[in-house]
């Protein structure tokens, strides 16, 4: 199985990992998971859009991090996943 | 023009989204030294959404990529020039390097079709720099250049100290190339962030041998470097009189007068419009 981890559990970051998987499965753990799942899903399915993938599995740790750090976390782990 | 370029880890999500309020005239956004080798796509990736989805942003934007003898530079230059960003800074720079630089943004800025075209800050870290600034500050788009007092003493073999004595010529020879050219010359940060005192005795050495701005390491130096790099109170009241004094001879026909007791003539004169400019450029009249 690949996998592709980028982030960090600091505050205002997140620590997201990336598997290669049959289907879309997406979990999030937020300190902010009430007010903002809904947004933090969005910006995971938006990004994955972009790179073009469907069948891979995110796990996001999220420390309050903003949507961009997520976008770019989540682009890195992708490509960590590709490269590994 | 600028008086403080503030340093800012390229990885720190939490720091890059309060580097605008620290009042520095430009951020430097850091993907080098303060980014380890194993986290150089991941800093290049979050300083490219930041910057790309953040309204608001400091005066000017700076980004220092890793140095030309990496394997990073390309993708860093890659990912982060865009219209958003005002300046690259270049660590381990030299003439040829400079020259390969500015093909490399043409490339990039036509190719992504850039409204502006991107300014260069080299640093000065090797000896061989310092031997070759008559040359590096005639590169294109070069408009001010910082001295890298660290690895220049690596380079050196020298130990650093507070006192500066063994960069004393790099210094020098900065900001006198600097200065023919008309560019900004800005100082080696102080390292010490925890010694204010330091820091200002720092920067008055720096001003007194001619240096326009400073760089910082800690957000806590920016006010210290702002209040320095400015023209003082006396300087700006003395130039104010210089000026009405001036317009008084003027009518007169007069092309060198008396004030206080002193001859004033046109370097005096210059000198008094060049300090009402910069008090003028921040808002000190």
């Amino acid at each position: 199985m690949k996998i592709g981890i980028a982030g960090s559990l600091e505050s205002n970051d997140a620590l997201i990992t990336v598997k290669s998987s049959e289907k879309l499965e997406i979990i999030i753990e937020s300190i902010v998971y009430d007010f903002f799942y809904e947004q933090i899903k969005a910006v995971i399915l938006d990004t994955l859009k972009t790179a073009n993938l469907s069948n891979v599995c995110v796990i996001c740790k999220d420390k309050g991090a903003l949507d961009y750090t997520i976008r770019a976390r989540l682009l890195t782990a992708i490509e960590r996943m590709e490269k590994a | 023009m600028r008086r403080s370029l503030l340093f800012m880890p390229g990885n720190n999500p939490a720091m890059l989204q309060n580097s605008d309020v620290f009042e520095a005239d430009a951020v430097i956004y850091d993907l080098e030294d303060a980014v380890s080798v194993t986290e150089k796509d991941s800093a290049r990736k979050l300083v490219a959404e930041f910057l790309r989805f953040n309204k608001s942003l400091p005066m000017e934007v700076v980004i220092r990529i890793n140095g030309l003898d990496t394997d990073f530079y390309s993708s860093d230059l890659e990912y982060v020039v865009s219209d958003r960003i005002d300046t690259i800074m270049l660590p381990k720079a030299d003439h040829d390097g400079l020259l390969q630089l500015d093909k490399l943004l043409t490339k990039i800025e036509q190719e992504k079709g850039l409204t502006k075209k991107i300014k260069v800050i080299p640093i000065i870290e090797l000896a061989k720099s310092v031997l070759e600034i008559e040359k590096i500050v005639t590169c294109p788009r070069v408009d001010g250049v910082l001295l890298g007092a660290e690895d220049l003493s690596s380079d050196l073999d020298v130990i650093r100290t507070k006192k500066g004595d063994e960069i004393l010529y790099a210094r020098q020879r900065l900001v006198m190339a600097c200065s023919a050219y008309k560019i900004d010359s800005i100082d080696t940060p102080f390292t010490d962030t925890n010694d204010n005192d330091g820091l200002k005795t720092d920067c008055e050495f720096a001003v007194s041998i001619g240096f326009t701005s400073k760089s910082a390491i800690h957000p806590n130096q920016v006010t210290t470097i702002n209040k320095t790099f400015v023209p003082t109170k006396e300087k700006i009241e003395w130039a104010l009189r210089v000026e009405a004094a001036n317009a008084e001879a003027l009518k007169k026909g007069l092309g060198v007068f008396s004030l206080d007791g002193k001859m004033v003539d046109k370097p005096v004169i210059e000198r008094a419009n060049k300090i009402l400019k910069k008090a003028k450029a921040y808002k000190l009249i």
